[in-house]
């Protein structure tokens, strides 16, 4: 496989348009624009040489020269029906990157609205958060989504408050292939608030070929909980780039559930940093591979307190040609005593030809914590397949019913009935553990 | 109903199996007795089709039909069932899901209709309430969390649910405590019927206490080296296998 070179790729293209967004927004939004198309231009491109892209090859997106989104599209309310779940707190959609209001619905008690109008209206709520949780990422493509700050999902929580539903955030490509959108959401949870959140990516067309690029940026505060759903089921032939960066203070809680529906090239990292004591997180995940798909699933925790628990499972289902990188990493700060982080990561392969790279990283500096680690790859062993074959059903029958079970022990999880509903249907489909 | 003539089988090379012959007919109790190692649980594996166990020589003919040459789940549809010694477990698929299912392919074979989730329920719990098993473990992932009675208790249920003409019992006793033996052998109790014959693999005799058996075999270094009836499981709980292996031992040298 040739390398990837940083020759031949122009980066002044990838900030063609920015100053569309220069003037727009409170002097420090400002500034973070600015300050993020420097940084992006003194970052290197991700390229394998790098020990955090070493098994994730990007080259087809940097090879494409995508563009920013020109005028609306015509979406109608039957269009977006079957992506919607109906219930929740509030709801907040996006169509082609742009805040569409005529589909969006705020709530009382929680304030919910487009990013980059918040940056004015709730400047005082933001300034203190947003680009605080990156910690100078090496990822210039989350630089680049700084240079193009704008629309997104704001949400905020006040101090004690809770909800009786999700919010869902909903992004839709309308068949606009070649293009690129930049999703920057901010979730604030104030001490002792709770809410879920539940942010897809969809299109329209199985097969248009865009490029998301998403930073999601929380902070969860004194006791707080967060639940946050993340669904990305973007076209077959479409690019998700995405960056979650997390910041848990005492007591506090973030969970998540990312699952990787469909996409050519998928990477989404999560970063959380336990920065209270008794702070927790828990990081679930579901990959399920086929075709040429490439799917990254960057994690990394970083205890920076004591007495902070976390948690990382991520399972994959890989077939045909596909190839699936995990890393889950750990690191424990001197500080941060009686720590107790585990971690797994299980791989079911389907196909000789589908690849899996799957690496913990530890770093632990203080000497009373409990680390484990753990990840297992294969076929579903023979002794399981028989014991289907016992009771009259065939191999294939086997597969397919121990495929399903073991993405939807992930799945049956979820605690908001039409996402989890929605999702186990998807494993049936997928899996078809009955042929007809 | 069954009839195997000179049985050979190996695992890893080695052979288990060294000429077993044994003919069972309809609605009769075949128990199969013997030491550690003398091939009992092998000779279940290879009449359910584990395919791990290589059959070198010798028949196995059912309802008329060459055993030996169907694959495990051709076994199963045709009436085929072997409660397993080790039941593995199988997350996140429910035991009512597993059974429907397999029922279903059992069902089409014959020609029958399939059953929809809604019948598939009735008789489940009906089969539930034949051999004592909680509702609760219907919509509970296969096997997995149940303690080792549960475990067998559940193959129990999977027999009474697929009705198989033969059923093959590996070591349906083995770890339960007496209360957990009771409730098992009940439930196949409950199961014998004229149109089905069972093996009943077991190394104690205690099981065929409550399984009483019409006949009793001893399996001795791959081969049935003594036949009797009931009686001859209490003579070995008398006087354990040390005589049958010195018998066997004699015999072997007069041939």
């Amino acid at each position: 496989m040739p390398e990837v070179q940083e020759q031949g790729v122009d980066k002044a293209r990838f900030l063609e348009g920015v100053e569309r967004f220069r003037e727009t927004g409170p002097a420090w939004a400002r500034a973070i624009r600015a300050k993020s198309a420097t940084r992006f231009n003194e970052l290197e491109l991700p390229n394998r040489k790098m020990e955090d892209w070493r098994f994730t090859n990007i080259a087809p997106i940097l090879r494409t020269p995508f563009n920013l989104v020109a005028g609306e599209a015509a979406v109608d309310v039957s269009t977006l029906a079957p992506f919607r779940y109906g219930g929740g707190v509030a709801e907040l959609v996006f169509i082609d990157g742009q805040f569409a209001p005529q589909f969006s619905r705020a709530a009382e008690g929680v304030t919910s609205l487009n990013l980059s109008e918040a940056l004015t209206s709730h400047e005082v709520l933001i300034e203190p958060h947003l680009g605080r949780y990156l910690n100078g990422t090496p990822n210039p493509f989350a630089a680049l989504n700084s240079a193009f700050l704008a629309d997104g999902a704001f949400v905020h929580v006040a101090k004690d408050a809770a909800f009786a539903g999700p919010i869902y955030v909903l992004y839709v490509n309308t068949k606009r292939d070649n293009t690129v959108t930049y999703p920057r959401n901010l979730i604030v949870l104030e001490s002792g608030a709770k809410a879920d959140v539940v942010e897809s990516h969809v299109a329209l067309d199985g097969a248009s070929r865009y490029l998301t690029n998403s930073i999601t940026e929380v902070a969860v505060g004194e006791n707080a909980a967060l639940h946050l759903y993340k669904l990305i089921h973007e076209s077959g032939e479409a690019y998700h780039l995405a960056t979650t960066k997390v910041r848990v203070d005492r007591g506090g809680s973030f969970k998540s559930h990312a699952i990787s529906q469909s996409g050519k090239i998928i990477r989404n990292e999560i970063g959380v940093q336990l920065d209270g004591e008794g702070a927790h997180t828990s990081l679930h995940g579901l990959y399920m591979t086929s075709g040429d798909q490439l799917v990254d699933n960057p994690t990394a925790i970083e205890h920076a307190k004591p007495h902070c628990t976390s948690w990382i499972g991520y399972k994959g289902v890989l077939d045909d040609k596909s190839h699936a990188v995990f890393s889950g990493k750990v690191y424990v700060h001197r500080v941060a005593q009686k720590t107790d982080s585990n971690q797994l990561n299980q791989n079911m392969v389907l196909s000789d030809k589908a690849t899996i790279d799957t690496k913990p990283l530890l770093e632990i500096f203080a000497d009373d914590v409990k680390c484990t680690h753990g990840a297992t790859v294969g076929r579903p062993p023979e002794e399981l397949v028989f014991y289907f074959r016992t009771r009259g059903m065939s191999e294939a029958m086997a597969l397919g019913m121990l495929t399903y079970g073991f993405a939807d022990e992930v799945v049956n999880q979820i605690e908001i009935d039409p996402v989890r509903t929605r999702l186990e249907q998807f494993v049936f489909n997928k899996y078809s553990p009955i042929p007809a | 109903m069954i009839e195997i003539v000179n049985l050979h089988a190996n695992v890893e090379g080695n052979e288990i199996l060294r000429g077993v012959d044994l003919k069972i007919g309809s609605g009769e109790v075949h128990a199969v007795m013997g030491p550690n190692g003398s091939g009992k649980s092998t000779l279940a594996q290879v009449l359910a089709g584990n395919e791990a166990y290589e059959v070198t020589e010798g028949s196995v003919s059912f309802l008329g039909q060459d055993l030996l040459e169907m694959p495990a789940e051709e076994r199963a549809r045709l009436g085929v069932f072997m409660a397993f010694q080790y039941p593995v477990e199988i997350p996140g698929i429910s035991n009512a899901y597993f059974l429907q299912a397999g029922l279903n392919e059992i069902r089409k074979s014959h020609g029958l209709d399939e059953l929809d989730a809604l019948e598939f329920r009735d008789l489940l719990k009906e089969k539930m309430d034949l051999v004592a098993i909680d509702p609760k473990f219907a919509d509970r992932p296969v096997n997995q969390g149940f303690s080792g009675g549960e475990k067998k208790r559940n193959e129990i249920l999977q027999m009474a649910v697929l009705e198989p003409k033969l059923a093959i019992l590996d070591e349906s006793d083995s770890g339960l405590d007496i209360d957990a033996l009771r409730i098992v052998a009940d439930g196949v109790n409950r199961l014998r019927s004229p149109q089905r014959s069972m093996i009943v693999v077991t190394h104690y005799q205690r099981l065929l206490n409550y399984i009483v058996p019409d006949f009793v075999h001893v399996l001795w270094r791959g081969r049935i080296v003594k036949s009797g009836g009931k009686e001859l499981a209490l003579e070995l709980e008398a006087k354990g296998y040390d005589w049958i292996k010195e018998e066997a031992a004699v015999g072997a040298g007069a041939e």
